[in-house]
Order: C-alpha cells, then sequence, then structure tokens
C-alpha cells in the first residue's frame, strides 16, 4: 500500500499511449536467489534457437563433448554457433517436439553420471582491449542471442547498416510480463557482469552512453545498479513505470527517448541498439572467459508449481525435467513458455528450454483470470483501442479478420505495427481472441506475395 | 502429468471485466433513476417499467431462439434496452403502446441486425421512434408529478385498451385539483411561453415529462458510476454538453428573452438521460477517441438545434439516432496516430 501511495506521487517515466497492468504475480519468486539445476538424463540442443539460420551441426551422433564445447556453428550473418550444455554424449541428431510445434533438427547429448558443471571449455581474452569488430565476432561465437524472448542474434544488432550509426545503447530491464522474476534476479546478483556487459556492447557499437531501464516495481535493483555506477558515469539507470508492454523494445525507446521508432523501421534508425539484462549479463560473464551460451536463468512459477524460483538450467533441459525438479502437481493443466501475456503453451514436456525462454508458468485447473469464458460479439466499448500501445484500432481489426480482409488490415490499419503484446484481448470484455486473429491475419499476408509470384 | 495438457494461444491472462459485468453495471446505475420515477408517478410508471423490460426480454428470447442463437438474456443488455424505453415514454404512456414500442426497439432495433453488437442504433430509441410517429397523441400527453393517490390508482389512459383510442386524461387531471397544471413540460413551457422552468425543480425532479428524465440529479450519479467504473465514456456526455452548449450560449446571450440559458439546456428534458445513457450506448458510438467527441457533439449540437428552430419541443431522440447512424463515418475519420506513423496516409479514411 504504501509502496503504491509513493507512485502516486512520483511518476517514472512511460510510454505514451495504452498499456495494461495485469496482477504482477512476481513476489512468488522475486526474492528467491538464482538456483543452479542438475543435468537432465537427456539434453536435447536444437539447431535454430534464435531468429535467423539455423546453426550447423559439427559433431556425430557417438561423438564425446566437453561442457562448453561448440557443437554447431553458424550458417551465415543472421546465426549462431551452440555450445554443449554438458559433457556427455552425442546420442542423436534428429527432429525433436518444439514448444512452435512442428518438430525441428536437434542435438541430443547424454550427459555423463558424473559430470561436472564446473566449465573447463574456455579462452580467456582481455576483451575491453579488443578491437570493435573482434568483439562483434566473439559475441557471434559465444552464440548469444536476444534472452528476453526474441532470441535474435546479438551481435547484429552491433553492426549498424551504411550510413547509420548508434549512439545510445538501451539495456532492457523492465521485465513487465507478469511472474517472470529471472531479469530481477540477474539485476540484483550478477551486477558487475551485467555493468560489463554494457561497457562491451558500448564498445562494439560505438556508443557513447547506455540507458538502463527498470519497471519501479524493481527498485531494489535500481539501488543496486546505482550503487557499483562512478559519477558522471555513461552508464545511467532510470526506472521507468510499471506497465505492461514498458519491455517491449517500442515501449521503452519511446519512455526513455521520447521517440518512436518510424513505422516498418528499426531502433538503430534512431541510433539505438536494445538489450536484454540478462543477454549483457552472459555477455559481461561469457566474453572475457571466451565461452558459449550454455545456460540460462529461468524463472518456474504459477499455482501449479510447489517450489517456485529462479533456476539456472542447463539450456536444453527438457521442460519435463525442470517442472519436475520444481514440484509441479499433477493439478497443473497448463503449462506456459514465456511470461502469460506473450507465451507459449506446450503440447509436449519433452520440449526443450531454449536460449529465448525467460519462464515456463505452470496454472493449475482452478485459476479464475485464465480467460477461459463465453465469446461475445464486439460490443465497441473500446477499451482495447484505449490499451493498445501501438495506437491501433483492433476492434476494427477484428471485424475486418472475421470478413478476412486480411490486407485491408495491413493497408489501412497497420496490422504489422501489432507486435501480439496481447494488451487488447487481455481487456476485451467479450473475450474476442483478437491477438490471434492478427496473428493468423500477419501470417496469411505473408504467405500471399508468395502464392502471386 | 497424468491429465492431458491445454494448448491455446497468448494472452493467458484476462482481465475478469466481461460484457454481462458491464451490462449489469448499466442496469444498477438506471435503477435509481427507475425508482425515482416510480415515486414520482406512482403504480402507472412501475407498470410501464415492467412492460416494456418484460416485453422486450420476450422479444429476445423468441429473436434469439429463431436465429439459433440460444438464449441471450444472460448479456443483460436487452434489460438496458427495456428500462431504457419505459423512462423515456410520458408515465401515463398505455401499456399495450408500450408492449409495441418494446417489440419494436428489440425486434427492428436490435434482433434485425443481428442481437447484441450489431445493433446501428441504439434499440431503445428505435422503439421510441415508432411509437412517436404511429402514437403522436400519446406520446406527448403528459400529466402531473406527485398526483396523490398515485400509488393506489392507475393514470387512466395507462390501461386503455389495445388498438382503441385511449380516453383523455384530461378529466382525471382536472379532477386533481393540482393548480396550474398545464400539460406543457419544462421544454414546451420555454419553446412556446419562454417561461423557464427553476434549476432546482430541474435538478430534483420536481417538474413534469418522460417518466425517468425528470432527475437530472439521479441520472447524473449513476453516469459518473459507469464512468468512474470505466464502463462508459466520459467522452460522449461531455462531447453532448460541450455541443449543446456550443450553440444554446450564443443564442442566450444575444437574446435571453427568448432563448433559454445554457444551464436550462443541459438539464430539461432528455438531454440529460440522452447523454449519459443513450448516446452512450458503447455498440452504436464509435470506438475512437476524439470519434467519441465528436459524436457526442454532434448530438448535442442537433438537440439544441430540433428544439430551438425545429417543430418540436425536444430533440434528443433524433439527435442520438442521427449521429449513430453518422458513428462509423466519424470513427473512420478519426483513427488515431499509429505509433512510428510519419504522415497519415492519403485517402486512409
Amino acid at each position: 500500500m504504501d509502496v503504491k501511495l509513493f507512485r502516486l506521487f512520483k511518476r517514472h517515466a512511460t510510454f505514451a499511449h495504452g498499456g495494461v497492468h495485469p496482477s504482477e504475480h512476481k513476489k512468488e519468486t522475486a526474492g528467491l536467489p538464482i538456483r543452479r539445476l542438475p543435468f537432465a538424463p537427456q539434453l536435447v540442443v536444437p539447431l535454430s534457437q534464435h531468429k535467423g539460420a539455423p546453426a550447423k551441426p559439427i559433431v556425430k551422433v557417438g561423438e564425446e563433448v566437453v561442457r562448453g564445447e561448440p557443437i554447431a556453428e553458424a550458417d551465415g550473418h543472421v546465426s549462431v554457433p551452440m555450445h554443449a550444455p554438458a559433457t556427455g554424449r552425442v546420442v542423436a541428431v534428429d527432429l525433436w517436439p518444439t514448444a512452435e510445434g512442428p518438430k525441428a533438427p536437434a542435438i541430443v547429448i547424454e550427459p555423463y553420471d558424473a559430470a561436472s558443471q564446473e566449465i573447463l571449455y574456455e579462452d580467456p581474452v582481455d576483451i575491453m582491449n579488443e578491437t570493435p569488430g573482434e568483439i562483434v565476432h566473439l559475441v557471434k561465437e559465444a552464440g548469444l542471442v536476444g534472452l528476453g524472448g526474441a532470441a535474435f542474434p546479438s551481435h547484429v544488432k552491433m553492426l549498424p547498416p551504411a550510413g547509420k550509426s548508434i549512439h545510445t545503447v538501451i539495456v532492457n530491464g523492465c521485465e513487465c510480463e507478469p511472474y517472470l522474476t529471472c531479469d530481477h534476479r540477474v539485476m540484483l546478483e550478477k551486477t558487475d557482469a551485467l555493468l560489463r556487459g554494457v561497457r562491451i556492447a558500448m564498445r562494439a557499437t560505438g556508443a557513447k552512453r547506455a540507458m538502463i531501464g527498470i519497471e519501479d516495481n524493481k527498485m531494489d535493483a535500481v539501488q543496486a545498479i546505482r550503487q557499483k555506477l562512478p559519477e558522471n558515469d555513461a552508464i545511467e539507470v532510470k526506472a521507468v513505470k510499471a506497465r505492461y508492454p514498458q519491455g517491449a523494445e517500442k515501449m521503452l525507446i519511446e519512455s526513455l527517448l521520447k521517440k518512436q521508432i518510424p513505422e516498418g523501421g528499426f531502433p538503430v534508425d534512431l541510433g539505438v541498439a536494445v538489450y536484454n539484462v540478462g543477454t549483457l549479463a552472459q555477455m559481461g560473464e561469457l566474453l572475457p572467459s571466451g565461452r558459449g551460451l550454455i545456460e540460462r536463468v529461468v524463472t518456474v512459477s504459477g499455482a501449479g508449481v510447489d517450489r517456485p524460483g529462479n533456476y539456472l538450467v542447463p539450456i536444453g533441459t527438457p521442460v519435463g525435467f525442470l517442472l519436475h525438479s520444481a514440484g509441479v502437481d499433477a493439478e497443473a493443466n497448463k503449462v506456459i513458455l514465456g511470461g502469460p501475456m506473450m507465451g507459449m503453451t506446450v503440447a509436449s514436456l519433452e520440449v526443450p528450454i531454449t536460449k529465448g525462454v525467460s519462464g515456463v508458468v505452470v496454472y493449475a485447473a482452478d485459476e479464475s483470470d485464465r480467460g477461459e469464458r463465453k465469446v461475445y460479439p464486439c460490443i465497441k466499448c473500446s477499451r482495447c483501442v484505449e490499451t493498445c500501445p501501438m495506437r491501433l484500432n483492433p476492434s476494427m481489426m477484428a471485424l475486418l479478420a472475421q470478413k478476412r480482409e486480411y490486407e485491408r488490415m495491413e493497408s489501412e490499419f497497420h496490422l504489422n505495427q501489432c507486435f501480439e503484446c496481447g494488451c487488447c484481448a487481455y481487456v476485451c470484455p467479450s473475450n474476442i481472441p483478437l491477438t490471434q486473429y492478427f496473428r493468423i491475419a500477419k501470417a496469411i499476408n505473408r504467405e500471399r506475395p508468395a502464392v502471386a509470384s | 502429468m497424468a491429465k492431458p495438457i491445454e494448448i491455446c494461444t497468448a494472452p493467458h491472462l484476462k482481465r475478469l471485466q466481461s460484457v454481462e459485468q458491464i451490462m449489469r453495471n448499466v442496469v444498477y446505475a438506471l435503477l435509481p433513476v427507475a425508482a425515482f420515477s416510480v415515486w414520482q408517478f406512482g403504480i402507472s410508471a412501475l407498470a410501464l417499467i415492467l412492460t416494456t423490460t418484460v416485453v422486450a426480454m420476450l422479444t429476445e428470447r423468441l429473436f434469439s431462439q429463431l436465429a439459433g442463437r440460444g438464449n441471450t438474456l444472460g448479456d443483460w443488455s436487452v434489460v438496458i434496452s427495456g428500462l431504457l424505453l419505459a423512462l423515456t415514454l410520458p408515465p401515463g404512456f398505455p401499456l399495450w403502446m408500450a408492449a409495441v414500442a418494446a417489440f419494436v426497439a428489440v425486434a427492428l432495433g436490435k434482433a434485425l441486425f443481428g442481437g447484441l453488437g450489431f445493433n446501428v442504433m441504439n434499440p431503445a430509441l428505435v422503439g421510441r421512434a415508432f411509437v412517436q410517429a404511429a402514437f403522436p397523441v400519446a406520446i406527448t400527453t403528459w400529466t402531473p408529478a406527485f398526483a396523490p393517490g398515485r400509488f393506489g390508482e392507475f393514470i387512466p389512459s395507462t390501461l386503455a385498451v389495445p388498438f382503441m383510442k385511449p380516453e383523455s386524461v384530461t378529466p382525471w387531471v382536472n379532477g386533481l385539483n393540482i393548480d396550474g397544471f398545464t400539460g406543457a413540460t419544462p421544454l414546451a413551457m420555454q419553446k412556446f411561453q419562454h417561461i423557464a422552468a427553476s434549476t432546482n425543480d430541474l435538478l430534483f425532479g420536481n417538474v413534469i415529462g418522460s417518466t425517468g428524465e425528470a432527475s437530472a440529479i439521479l441520472i447524473l450519479a449513476g453516469g459518473l458510476y459507469l464512468a468512474f467504473r470505466r464502463m462508459l465514456d466520459w467522452r460522449i456526455p461531455v462531447g453532448v454538453f460541450v455541443g449543446a452548449a456550443l450553440v444554446a450560449t450564443p443564442l442566450w446571450l444575444m437574446n435571453s428573452e427568448l432563448y433559454p440559458s445554457p444551464l436550462f439546456v443541459a438539464l430539461s428534458g432528455g438531454l440529460m438521460l440522452g447523454a449519459w445513457f443513450m448516446a452512450s450506448d458503447m455498440i452504436a458510438s464509435p470506438v475512437t477517441p476524439w470519434g467519441a467527441f465528436v459524436y457526442g457533439a454532434l448530438i448535442g449540437v442537433l438537440s439544441v438545434v430540433i428544439r430551438l428552430f425545429g417543430g418540436l419541443p425536444e430533440g434528443v431522440m433524433y439527435a442520438i439516432l442521427l449521429a449513430n447512424a453518422a458513428s462509423p463515418l466519424i470513427a473512420s475519420w478519426t483513427q488515431p496516430r499509429v505509433y512510428g506513423e510519419t504522415k497519415r496516409q492519403e485517402g486512409g479514411a
């Protein structure tokens, strides 16, 4: 209560329009330190855990791998290599279930029984004395991708296209999704690695300053980072209002810089590169020792979980193993990878934890705010228009979607500006699956030119 | 994990406010207004309210069944239409005519378009417009408020035999011996005789008029309740009053003998009820923020223009129906500027 009153008087910066504030459900795990998870009997490393071309395997079935050793190489510029999460033997390079649905190629490793979590495979470098070009190369070799969920290769964002340059690195510590606390814990526990990562990213991009944006429900993280910064440092920590989807890069840029990315453009158009705190903490930890990305912090939470917490999980750990370790009871009936606003439900617990998975939320059978309600026709209440952070007109687009006028949605109503944050569907009193309509419409529009040619 | 796990798309959270909750709250907000009208006009008002509400519900049930939509009474929206309709009719309106109005309201105003969410105009007002045309005498026959014995006897016209001309209420009104009762509403008095009712009488419902439009204060309270719970777009009523003041104020400043004051305009007749409860019908109003304001202002302007320059003393009903029809156009002209949009698309409207 006192915190809420305090917020009334002190307003932190936020994006200009819309957004929602669902129950945070963060206190269940926010105070729990990161704990290391043991190896699962089998670790499954998909070759495509990132946006861009899948990695190419460089190991064969039966081969022995050492924890941290590269097992797949990047295939082109927008791609990253994979590293062995555990010392053991490759037992398969085969199709495996993924969270997205279709099976995809993966390298399956059986860790040795006595395999240690100590990482021996490393190649230390004096990272701050490397050239920017060399840092970008090392970032790619480390297999770093956006750990906030987008899983976009980190090195690609460090190289602005010709004629553009980067003056500011924006560090995203918003963690606006309900339940998730992994970034919060990383900011508290790995502050030094995070700041090292920020400085590496600044050096690689040539940025003169960095701004760390953190939602004001994590003031302890704001304090923890500020304490480690010298006076007048190029890195600045800014509290922003706790309001979903503050952590979307377009929103955070608007909150911090009061500028909007032009439609169809990228942050680099404003001279900005945006990185998640988890990504930069890994960067600060991995690069000086020349290691690859083989584990990440995952929040396991939700009413279906007995021992919620923030777990340091080897990449490739099956969701089922992680849930078993966290004591998921039999009543659980919905398993979400990521947060509840944008995450995906999984059909199989064999699906592995990949680089982009920030949380696993497990719902019990009887939770009230899950959205299983009757769907009514649109009553044009305009709540969706009021909450859309992109200022779109979801009500109108839904009417067009029902009539299958997908092209008009794009040409007249800026469908492609929708990043599927889910605010409209969250507030819709008619329970219309708005986000789903827009996802389908975008997919159909993407296929259309291919059909035409 | 023996149980099957559930697959569905994000978001996996829902705010708990649903359509039926919004509609139910609108009904709650209307109840004080309805209760006051019963106190004011007695059992005739009660019978009128019950008649329109029950007939509206039966009509909804019938047509939803015929359309294969099952039972749609659960969304509460038809209760609002039924209640609102009664509140816009004269208290002594014959019940059979009220039943016709309620049937038309739901059948032509709502079910014909596809039920909840698809009506182009406010159903209650469609019903009222129908009976305004069909029964022009009955709908302009006003009876005094706070008549003695109003809880014991019906206004004679209330129980008129269907399809017969209702008997005149004049002998009954004369029998009440109320001093100075002329059967003219404050609007008609102002329009034709240039006598304005006092602000206090208007605020507290000490005037004659339609069943539910009398007490500006209770309507305002209900409307504010809904606005604070964000179940009503405040821009619409604000737009209505701004629009009405824009027309009324200059005229009043020019000639306060002939034209009413803006305060009188806002408090008299159906403007209060119309602005808070009928113009604000979500379904027939624009979804865009600016659109809601423009739409409200249009209603305000039209209402006052009809009142002051038209043949009728009251123009809120037609103003709202016209603005309902213009609502999709207003919405398409007022699309918000999308994030990152560099310039408005040509012909994008």
